[in-house]
């Protein structure tokens, strides 16, 4: 199996990024049966399933001193727009204080946004926010972020390094009130490891909530999508970023992803409710689908 | 090679007019991957080539350390200018056996002990003596890219290669005058819009007094000379590391450039005063 072809491997933008990535993967030991290895995608590419996780490592730690100027660039500033929305919808706060887990939340949008939403609207300073990312880079930069805050070194936020599939026993069973991941799960391995770890850690009435890219049915829009992502986006980080390949990973991952309802079902899967299968029902469509909030509710 | 080129290889009828490159589409196609022709290889369709010489010119202008940027600017803005060296090329037989070989420059290919033991005077020993000189590594150059014709991508690799020897051969330094004098001779002698871009754009961050002297001294020398000379990258410098550089010079067509200011801490080998 020749799961990176040579071509690829060797169109890095600035040969620094994937190189070890390939290097990790081709050090792998064959697995004695090749038609048996699990395999899984890497963008557009199919790369053996327990090679995912290190590259997608590799993508991170290059992408991360860059993340926050690059979303502003790509998406025009719209991400902002998107997350003030999955946060606004949670309405942390409201019933008292929560206790919620951001995962792959590393630069921390979506904490900041529910402790200040939390605080400003309901003046709940009780709720509590732990942001755990598998990328130690991303961490910092979320640290980081969050020393300009009043957050900083209170029991309001805390940063953990951990896998979203296999969160440690640190992370009790049924004790959340709110799972977060924003931007994060399609970059998993596995998909329902993920739903079911949040399923587990969610406290029964709990709430699972997913804001991720997902698939733009308008046809017109759709098109004019694509272009975008598959022109503009990979010149806006060689050009911003000098690392054209993290962002040709990121556009074809976002592909890659089952679209809104599939994807719901997959939730169901993992034992959650939700609503129907309409846009407004279990999930909604931001921008045409460009974005999408999918929540499910842990009975 | 092409049979155009067969043809001129044979003294056959030159035709003026350069070989056009296949039309580059507008848009990307999303569902069929375009194939790269060369490792590495990127291919544009003609809007983002026009995106990214815009985003490439203005973060040179902004960073001018990020060198990928400066490559990605000679690469989208190249144009006509690289069929005409290669045309340039395969009309000189030093020229013909640079395409046919495509000699590489970096320190796996280019023995740099063997060049030192050279005698002095020759252009090995000076190129050698003005790495050391100046600290420069060859192996720092950016893989070009963006360019579709394989071997337009090649004039390329080897334009960005030789840049150094013509440093070394006008006995410049890496200061920032003296990278603008090689620019503005470059710009005279291959005629590549980077070229004219850093000629233009590099003198604004300078100081009035450097500028100043860039303007009287060197410009006039390197157009020129640049002008007059023969275009050097048809020259296979490989092959002429034991001639004397002086004989080189004269072959080309170049005379010495107005005295180059090396750093201070540097002492000259040839005992010129360092100001």
């Amino acid at each position: 199996m020749q799961p990176l072809t040579g071509s690829f491997k060797r169109s890095l933008a600035s040969g620094r990024t994937l190189n070890s990535a390939f290097r990790y993967l081709h050090s792998q030991t064959p697995s004695n049966n090749p038609n048996t290895q699990k395999t899984t995608s890497f963008g557009f590419q199919t790369v053996p399933e327990d090679a995912k996780e290190g590259l997608v490592k590799n993508v991170f730690d290059s992408v991360a001193s860059k993340y926050d100027l690059m979303n502003d660039a790509t998406s025009l500033g719209v991400h902002r727009l998107w997350k003030d929305q999955f946060v606004a919808d949670l309405k942390p706060g409201r019933n008292g204080p929560l206790r919620c887990l951001d995962v792959a939340g590393g630069t921390g949008d979506i904490a900041l946004r529910i402790l200040d939403y939390a605080r400003e609207k309901y003046a709940d300073r009780e709720t509590t926010v732990e942001i755990v990312d598998i990328n130690a880079q991303m961490l910092n930069e979320g640290y980081r972020r969050f020393k300009q805050t009043m957050y900083h070194n209170t029991p309001q936020v805390s940063f953990h390094e951990g896998n979203a599939q296999e969160l440690s026993e640190k992370f009790a069973d049924n004790s959340y009130d709110l799972y977060t991941i924003a931007f994060g799960i399609r970059n998993c391995t596995s998909v329902p490891a993920v739903l079911s770890e949040a399923y587990r850690v969610l406290k029964p009435g709990g709430t699972f909530a997913c804001l991720e890219f997902s698939r733009v049915n308008n046809p017109v829009l759709s098109t004019l999508y694509d272009q975008y992502s598959f022109s503009i986006i990979p010149l806006l980080g060689t050009i911003l970023a000098g690392d054209r390949t993290s962002y040709q990973y990121l556009v074809e991952s976002i592909r890659k992803f089952p679209p809104q309802p599939e994807f719901a079902q997959m939730i169901r899967d993992a034992g959650f409710r939700t609503g129907t299968d309409v846009d407004g029902g279990a999930w909604t469509d931001l921008w045409g689908g460009v974005a999408c909030i999918h929540t499910g509710v842990k009975l | 090679m092409s049979i155009l080129a067969c043809c001129r290889t044979h003294g056959l009828p030159f035709f003026k007019k350069t070989s056009k490159a296949p039309c580059t589409p507008f848009l990307r196609s999303i569902n069929s991957a375009s194939t790269p022709v060369y490792p590495g290889h990127i291919p544009l369709t003609s809007f983002e080539n026009a995106f990214l010489a815009v985003g490439s010119g203005l973060m040179s202008l902004s960073d001018p350390y990020r060198g990928d940027m400066i490559s990605a600017l000679g690469e989208t803005t190249a144009g006509p200018a690289l069929p005409r060296l290669r045309d340039a090329m395969l009309q000189s037989p030093e020229g013909r056996r640079i395409l046919k070989d495509r000699p590489r420059i970096n320190t796996k290919t280019v023995d740099l002990n063997a060049l030192s033991k050279l005698s002095e005077g020759t252009f090995g020993r000076t190129y050698v003596s003005w790495l050391e000189r100046t600290g420069v590594t060859p192996d720092t150059r950016e893989p070009v890219r963006y360019i579709d014709d394989p071997e337009l991508a090649y004039v390329m690799q080897r334009y960005r290669e030789c840049h150094d020897f013509y440093h070394a051969i006008n006995n410049f330094s890496v200061n920032r005058e003296s990278e603008l004098a090689v620019k503005f001779f470059e710009f005279a002698n291959l005629g590549l819009p980077l070229a004219a871009f850093s000629a233009l754009f590099g003198p604004l961050t300078m100081n009035a007094k450097k500028r100043h002297r860039l303007y009287s001294e060197y410009v006039p020398w390197a157009l020129r000379c640049g002008s007059r000379a023969r275009c050097l990258i048809t020259v296979y410098w490989e092959e002429r590391w034991e001639q004397q550089t002086v004989d080189m010079k004269k072959e080309f067509g170049l005379w010495d450039a107005p005295p180059a200011r090396w750093p201070k801490a540097k002492q000259t080998q040839t005992g010129h005063d360092v100001d």
